[in-house]
């Protein structure tokens, strides 16, 4: 896998299924070695030395450039790709332990028969989201940031290359589980989707505005769990309104399985939608 | 929140613009950032010098311009002022409000040698 990019910002990610050893100088001024060993992608972290002699005088220079602007070609760049192969890609975030990959195995179980599906697992370390996703039968590949809070669309991009998911699929990118970082990065998808179990707080809305009004539907998972708890489901619904007047809510058990049919609506719904102006499809006529 | 990726950000963005732009130091980054972006101004500058390290920016001075946020009402149809994203319309009290401005993160300009 060779990466074209070089210089981006990641020290630590591991993609799984990159394994390989080069070496390489530039002889513009500056050397990097990138030792692969293993899945890590490891990034020379050395500063390029731009000499201009005889330039010694301070001056300014106007770049008005976005500090994520690199992020957001790399998201366009995906957006691209989605697009020209039909994928509905779904950006599931979340704080840890709200149950994303119960609710995931479970969908793919319930949808495999009638869709393709594939996944791409993100989380600091293991591969074990990535091989419960295979159990199922459907193609999974787990990215591990490291140190990184977040998937980046950088990362995302190099998934897709080995991942390869199906033309007309959909894609389930389960991000690393933070509401914080994720909400800053697009990663080329049409939707993040947040999902808050109801044993967390009924104010997380309100506590990490940013993630909710980023995304374009809340999950409010583990309702079976409601007559135990002192969880305000009218109350978090409100939150969620105050940051995002736009957001859908949906409310299921990915365990019991209450409310599953409502999901899956949606993102069949979704899909069609997305498919609208694509050329294979409208050709039949 | 990731304040250590965004400099590192701001760092290729710096060593990009070297070469096209021709300087070999960074003396002074000006950042623009919004209420709304999530970036905190210390850590922001804590990372910075962290990451510049070394570079064609050491010890280059930061200076964040922070933006305040707007945003949209629709009841009284007009901008107004927040300071975060679930606050209510300053005026009339409602919560249907659209966030116009307030989540940017820019780099604005340079003193270079």
């Amino acid at each position: 896998m060779m990466c074209t990019v070089c210089g981006c910002g990641e020290g630590e990610t591991r993609i799984e299924g990159h394994e390989h050893t080069h070496e390489h100088s530039h002889d513009h001024g500056h050397e990097h070695v990138h030792h692969h060993d293993g899945n890590t992608h490891g990034y020379g972290q050395g500063p390029a030395h731009a000499h201009a002699p005889g330039l010694s005088q301070s001056r300014m220079v106007q770049i008005e450039e976005d500090i994520l602007g690199k992020n957001n070609e790399y998201a366009n760049a995906n957006r691209r790709y989605f697009s020209e192969h039909e994928i509905l890609t779904l950006n599931l975030v979340s704080s840890p332990g709200s149950d994303k990959t119960t609710l995931l195995t479970r969908t793919i179980e319930d949808l495999k028969a009638e869709l393709s599906l594939a996944v791409i697992e993100g989380d600091q370390q293991t591969a074990n989201d990535a091989e419960r996703i295979r159990e199922t039968g459907v193609k999974a590949l787990q990215i591990n940031t490291g140190k990184g809070c977040h998937l980046d669309a950088h990362m995302v991009g190099h998934a897709l290359d080995g991942l390869k998911p199906e033309e007309a699929s959909v894609l389930f990118v389960e991000n690393v589980g933070n509401l914080v970082c994720p909400a800053a990065f697009d990663l080329g998808e049409a939707h993040k989707v947040a999902i808050l179990s109801v044993t967390e707080g009924e104010d997380k809305p309100i506590k990490y505005p940013d993630m909710f009004h980023a995304a374009d539907l809340m999950i409010l998972n583990k309702t079976d769990l409601l007559p135990y708890l002192e969880f305000d489901v009218d109350k978090c619904i409100d939150y969620a309104r105050r940051v995002n007047p736009g957001i859908k809510v949906l409310q299921l058990s990915a365990t019991r399985g209450d409310g599953l049919d409502a999901w899956y609506q949606w993102i069949r719904a979704t899909r069609q939608v997305s498919l609208i102006g694509h050329s294979t499809q409208a050709a039949s006529a | 929140m990731h304040e250590m990726s965004l400099c590192e950000g701001v760092l290729q963005v710096l060593e990009q613009n070297a070469r096209t732009q021709g300087y070999a130091r960074v003396k002074t980054v000006w950042l623009e950032i919004g209420a709304l972006s999530g970036v905190g101004p210390e850590a922001m500058q804590f990372s910075f010098d962290v990451v510049v390290k070394d570079t064609l920016a050491d010890g280059a001075a930061l200076e964040i311009v922070e933006t305040p946020a707007e945003a949209w009402c629709m009841q009284c149809a007009r901008t107004v002022i927040v300071k975060q994203r679930f606050d209510a319309c300053p005026d009339c009290g409602s919560y249907q409000l659209q966030v116009t401005a307030g989540d940017e993160m820019r780099i604005r300009e340079l003193e270079v040698e």
